[in-house]
């Protein structure tokens, strides 16, 4: 996994005896360190942002958000996401089932390929549907035969976000889905349930929250991508400019308090993952209690 | 396949998964490939061995290489500390080790920028003390170093979640000290993690953009990376160019990810003929 590690806290407090541990002292120096760490490197910086959009006051905070290539540039990324999450939603939904339910040859390889849009610089994937869609492109001629425009345009944002967040929710519940192994859906197709049956009553209930926590996700990664996005938009105010974008296109006017402005929406989205995040770690940890009384 | 399962399904599943990744992904980045073979062997070398190109991979290179490093060490001291320490606020810490997953890399881009600016709250106490952050090398390292935070937390954590106590103590019975105990016992047991995490933070530290176009000022040979300088050369409509670099980062991409596959494949072998 090149680009995410899902992990999710198992939520167990260890107590350790005294001659397995660390002294005190040692201990609080640690903790000291990597509070500090934590904090200088993320805590301040989603500060920043708050401070810096504030800074002109509340006025000039909401004239930016409300501004019309604001809204534009949400309006776009919000069709971007609604497009894009639920198609890698229903891919990942198909891959974890092939991945994890059957045993076939090259299972580890298609593991690792799904990876690949991870391990790929986002500057890459842009490119990559430059060749294909521009005007010197593979099918460039035939798109501007047709009068179809994709590069420059919003059908290349919607490609490369694709692109970009293809393994999120893949890669979330094929762990889970692995885990609650074979033998619940055996059950039920030996009691007479059909595909999708099984599908809907057995499995979906055991991944829920996994796939909600994966959906979010790709959520704030197809609202927020860049590099690709950045690649294929051709940055045409109001048309082609999603929220980062917008965010770029004012930081360099120096229009710095809106860029903030934006940006904090843009990290509001962050928290708001992070949050839901919690919320599904808090619920496995309860269903994994309930298994066990 | 040994005995065909009684689960439906698998063909459709499959043979669906399949194409979605063949025309999404597998094509288009065949096609990088495809279209660097127009350039004849001659044009191909010198596009990668030009001096610019070739400081802007030392660049990425090297200020990717420190970034996971740093995130090594201080990666394994916040994991240490969340899986065995209980202090207040804990899993608000937990939880925030994740921001840099779930935060846009322009917004992490401007925020760093601001921050470590000359008039911002870390720059002004570094300038007096003639260190400069934003736009120089340390600048791309800071971005990177945040970009990687979570690979390091996130590998090493499950990690020492799964460690029994038992050789922990026999370490002790047999006499050694906690320093040693940590140093030749726990800590060798914790390094296929923490090499995958290093990996992962190395790969994605290469390929990242949007953070580190704010941060860094751009300047060739100086502060240029290799997608940075794949995008100006788009801008100049030189796609050939810019493919031929797109193609030798692949490779470096390609050989990193089958890496960190490779070691949490093992990884993932050795815990379960653990338990």
């Amino acid at each position: 996994m090149a680009g995410a590690v899902s992990y999710h806290s198992s939520g167990r407090v260890q107590t350790r005896e005294k001659h397995i541990t660390e002294a005190p002292v040692v201990r609080w120096i640690l903790i000291g360190i990597a509070v500090l760490f934590i904090t200088v490197m993320i805590i301040l910086p989603l500060g920043v942002v708050m401070v810096e959009a504030l800074k002109k006051g509340t006025d000039v905070y909401f004239a930016a958000i409300s501004h019309s290539d604001a809204l534009a540039a949400l309006k776009l990324t919000i069709i971007t996401a609604l497009i894009v999450v639920p198609l890698n939603a229903i891919f990942g939904l198909l891959i974890a089932w092939a991945v994890s339910k059957f045993k076939f040859r090259g299972k580890q390889v298609l593991m690792t390929l799904i990876d690949l849009p991870f391990a790929v610089s986002p500057v890459i994937a842009g490119l990559v549907f430059v060749l294909i869609f521009g005007a010197q492109g593979f099918l460039g001629p035939w798109l501007s035969e047709h009068d179809i425009k994709v590069i420059f345009a919003v059908p290349g944002i919607i490609i490369a976000t694709l692109f970009i967040t293809v393994p999120f929710v893949a890669r979330e519940i094929i762990p889970l889905m692995q885990q609650q192994g074979i033998t619940e859906e055996e059950a039920a197709v030996s009691l007479g349930a059909k595909g999708f049956q099984v599908f809907w009553h057995v499995t979906l209930p055991n991944i829920k929250w996994g796939l909600i926590y994966g959906v979010i996700l790709c959520n704030a990664r197809a609202m927020g991508e860049f590099g690709a996005v950045s690649v294929v938009s051709g940055h045409i105010r109001g048309r082609t400019n999603t929220l980062p974008l917008h965010v770029e296109i004012l930081y360099n006017e120096y229009q710095f308090s809106a860029a903030f402005a934006i940006a904090s929406l843009l990290m509001l989205l962050a928290i708001f993952t992070l949050i839901v995040k919690s919320i599904v770690e808090w619920k496995e940890q309860r269903q994994v209690k309930l298994e066990q009384e | 396949m040994t005995k065909r399962s009684i689960i439906p399904g698998f063909r459709i599943t499959l043979g669906l998964s399949l194409f979605y990744l063949s025309i999404l992904v597998f094509i288009p980045l065949a096609i990088i490939f495809i279209k660097s073979f127009e350039l004849t062997a001659a044009e191909f070398w010198s596009t990668v061995t030009n001096p610019r190109v070739v400081a802007s991979y030392r660049v990425s290179l090297v200020t990717a290489f420190s970034a996971a490093l740093i995130n090594t060490v201080f990666g394994l001291i916040v994991a240490w500390v969340l899986v065995r320490y209980s202090f207040p606020g804990k899993k608000i810490l937990d939880a925030i080790v994740d921001i840099p997953f779930a935060l846009p890399t322009a917004v992490a881009g401007i925020a760093l920028t601001a921050l470590y600016a000359k008039n911002g709250w870390i720059g002004s106490w570094l300038e007096p003390l003639g260190i400069k952050v934003a736009y120089s090398p340390l600048g791309i390292i800071v971005a990177l170093t945040f970009i990687g935070i979570p690979f390091v937390v996130r590998t090493v954590q499950p990690v020492i979640e799964d460690m029994e106590n038992d050789i922990e103590e026999a370490a002790v019975m047999l006499g050694a000290y906690r320093f040693r105990t940590f140093f030749q016992v726990v800590l060798p047991t914790l390094y296929p993690a923490l090499l995958t995490g290093f990996t992962l933070a190395f790969a994605r530290g290469i390929g990242e953009y949007g953070s580190v176009v704010f941060i860094s000022g751009n300047m060739p040979l100086v502060t240029e990376i290799s997608p940075l300088l794949i995008m100006t050369k788009l801008e100049q409509y030189d796609y050939a160019g810019a493919t031929a670099i797109a193609a030798v980062m692949l490779i470096v991409s390609f050989i990193l990810l089958l890496l960190t596959n490779l070691l949490q494949w093992r990884m993932s072998r050795r815990m379960s003929a653990n338990s």
